[in-house]
């Protein structure tokens, strides 16, 4: 055992150099001012950014439910396939993930414009012109097309290894299928949910490139702003160390309060 | 100017396409585009001619490098006929090995620059960065007698607002600001065309607006009879109500994308510069540019030194070698905005020396344009924070305590779910 420590090492070595310091110069940056005095001014003024954490949060949690609830029946489905279909159906799902995320949402955008694609077929049939881009319905989007693979494989991964046998037990022994999948299917796939829900929730919530290609600049999201505060007109670091903090303790407290709810006390973050 | 990702990101997208297209037909468009790069590769084999030799060979043989920071897309290198591939030039003429690399706006140059932990010896940030970077002692002064060259620079552009006493840069390019707009579309005469266009309620939806504080806030400081350059708190906050009526209006908030939506026919009317519009103007001929006639923001892209800069000698003659007639002239050929420069002016066409968009003349800039000065911190952070209110302006006021109070009843629910957990372990045990 002793030996196999040695392995982890380097990881070690990289967390520390890499997670830890930045990490600890993001606190530090956020509670000193530019002359490198202690002050709390900065996290104190991210509460006038309120409403933009509020609807960060919000359109994060509602991408995150539309990803489970369309990768839940597709995951369920795909762990129930033979065994070669299974590989050839996972590539398709993993197919979107290998071109380049931003030509994904670029794509996007000549989709949804007033004289895009969708836009013009709807035309033919008589409806519209939609407005489709810059609205949060399109940022929603950009997060679920671009997330929902995360969630698929963690959910397909511990279906998989639901006994096909428990599930003719239930049935044997008088459950409906809507109770098997509630009472057997759900509980046991607990686990690959949390992991889905923690891989969607987190980056959709600090995204700022879907809300920018996608929500025409007017649907700001913490992303954007904490982006604002490095690279905008007013060179800020101190205000975006302390916004990227305030972020990463929410995130922390969801995560913490979601685990609270697996029964296995598995901690998956 | 401004960032130009999207263009080539575009050119990324057309490429795959292209490749996918003759990959799967085995003939046509994918031939046809090789068969063109190589016909002008062959006729821009041009030969250059520098005033003095002497001065360009004196680093020759010592691998001397020099780390050179541009915007994208802003040099020439040589794919178009006639014109040059100026860093390689460069390293063929002087022997100093040119590192080139981009950014895409000024903030990202200055973020690096403070950041620390790379040098540059050659950098071209816009006006008012050049006016902040000076206040903040974070160029070298130039020394002119190793930039013979700066003797080509028109009058007008010497002694600039932002670098008053012309010590630490040398003009590189310059444009206005004007509005982009589909002539089939908007039926107001183009004379008549100012920037309340862009208030105009009979376009809702089709207009679109600079994502970027500095821009903004000028077009609607000119309509409003403010300088662009004011701090004070008052005219800044106005100019800030004047943006938030516009937000019902505007369809999106972009930069680059404009060059795209424009090109598309997404949008019916945007501000832009007038390089990159005379550009989109030969993809789309619905489309026209107007500069306002009350007048506009004037820019000026200059070459600097950064502190911390270990060649400077070198990084000046690239600067002079910059200057050189036919390189500048490769380069404005190449990148469409305006010169500085009177030898390169000399050697454009007619058509381009008369349009009055690219050279609206000396008269026309002294009296209607103005160049953004870098402001005061106060009036910075003022601009940032009334223009992230009104980006992310809702209808009702947000009460600040949402998110302490949020945090809180997360916390508690924590604490909540623990105990119960704690109790049940307990129970567990017997």
């Amino acid at each position: 055992m002793k030996k196999l420590k040695a392995f982890a090492a380097p990881y070690l070595v990289w967390m520390a150099v890499f997670i830890v310091v930045p990490l600890l110069m993001v606190a530090y940056f956020a509670f000193t001012d530019e002359e490198g005095h202690f002050t709390l001014d900065y996290i104190a003024n991210v509460g006038q950014y309120t409403n933009i954490f509020v609807r960060s949060i919000w359109l994060a949690i509602i991408a995150t439910v539309i990803c489970l609830v369309l990768a839940y029946p597709v995951s369920f489905i795909l762990s129930r396939m033979k065994k070669h279909h299974q590989g050839t159906m996972l590539m398709i799902v993993m197919l979107p993930m290998w071109m380049n995320f931003l030509l994904r949402t670029y794509a996007w955008m000549t989709l949804l414009g007033n004289n895009g694609i969708i836009n013009n077929l709807l035309g033919m049939i008589g409806i519209g012109p939609l407005k489709l881009i810059n609205t949060e319905g399109a940022v929603v989007l950009g997060m679920v097309y671009n997330y929902l693979p995360f969630m698929i494989l963690p959910l397909y991964s511990v279906m998989v290894k639901i006994d096909k046998s428990l599930i003719e037990a239930a049935s044997d022994l008088g459950c409906n299928p809507v109770s098997t999948l509630f009472r057997v299917v759900v509980p046991l796939s607990v686990p690959g949910i949390m992991s889905g829900v923690t891989m969607v929730f987190v980056p959709a919530i600090s995204t700022f490139i879907i809300s920018r290609m996608l929500g025409g600049g007017s649907n700001l999201l913490i992303g954007d702003l904490i982006e604002m505060q490095f690279l905008g007109n007013a060179y800020n670091p101190h205000l975006g160390a302390g916004i990227s903090l305030v972020l990463m303790v929410i995130i922390l407290l969801i995560m913490t309060i979601m685990n609270q709810f697996n029964p296995d006390d598995q901690v998956l973050i | 100017m401004k960032n130009h990702i999207f263009r080539p990101l575009c050119a990324v997208i057309c490429a795959a396409l292209l490749t996918g297209c003759s990959g799967a037909a085995g003939t046509g468009s994918g031939t046809a585009e090789n068969a063109e790069t190589s016909e002008t590769e062959e006729s821009e084999a041009q030969t250059l001619t520098v005033s003095d030799m002497d001065y360009y060979t004196r680093f020759k043989g010592q691998n001397l490098s020099i780390n050179v920071y541009n915007w994208g897309e802003y040099i020439s290198t040589g794919t178009d006929a006639g014109t040059l591939n100026v860093n390689a030039e460069f390293t063929k003429l002087t022997g100093i090995k040119v590192n080139y690399t981009n950014y895409a706006t000024n903030e990202e140059l200055y973020a690096k620059l403070k950041g620390g932990g790379t040098y540059y010896d050659v950098i071209i940030p816009s006006d008012y960065m050049i006016s902040k970077m000076i206040k903040e002692d974070m160029l070298e002064p130039l020394n002119f007698d190793n930039i013979p060259n700066f003797s080509y620079i028109m009058p007008t552009f010497v002694d600039p607002a932002y670098d008053p006493d012309n010590a630490y840069s040398v003009p590189y390019t310059w444009g206005t600001v004007g509005l982009i707009y589909n002539t089939t579309m908007i039926d107001i005469p183009k004379e008549d065309i100012d920037w309340d266009i862009l208030w105009n309620e009979d376009y809702a939806d089709q207009i679109l607006m600079f994502d970027n504080p500095r821009d903004a806030f000028a077009i609607s400081e000119i309509m409003m009879g403010y300088s662009i350059n004011t701090e004070d708190p008052v005219e800044l906050t106005a100019a800030a109500n004047k943006l938030k009526e516009q937000k019902a209006v505007v369809q999106a908030y972009v930069m680059d994308e404009i060059f795209d939506k424009m090109a598309a026919n997404d949008a019916w009317i945007a501000p832009y510069y007038a390089g990159d519009a005379l550009t989109i103007l030969e993809d789309n001929e619905d489309l026209d540019f107007v500069v306002p006639k009350s007048g506009t923001n004037l820019f000026v892209d200059a070459m600097c030194i950064p502190k911390g800069s270990r060649q400077k000698e070198a990084a000046e003659m690239y600067i002079n070698f910059m200057c050189e007639p036919d390189i500048a002239y490769s380069n404005i050929d190449y990148i469409c905005y305006s010169t500085p420069h009177s030898g390169a002016y000399e050697m454009l066409d007619e058509e381009t020396r008369n349009n009055p968009v690219s050279y609206p003349g000396n008269d026309y800039l002294d009296e209607n344009t103005t160049i953004f000065v870098n402001l005061s911190d106060e009036a910075n952070l003022q601009m940032q924070t009334l223009w992230t209110e009104m980006k992310s302006a809702e209808n009702e006021t947000p009460n600040r305590w949402i998110v302490p109070v949020f945090l809180l009843i997360c916390l508690g629910l924590m604490i909540f779910v623990l105990i119960r957990r704690h109790i049940r372990n307990k129970k567990d045990i017997y």
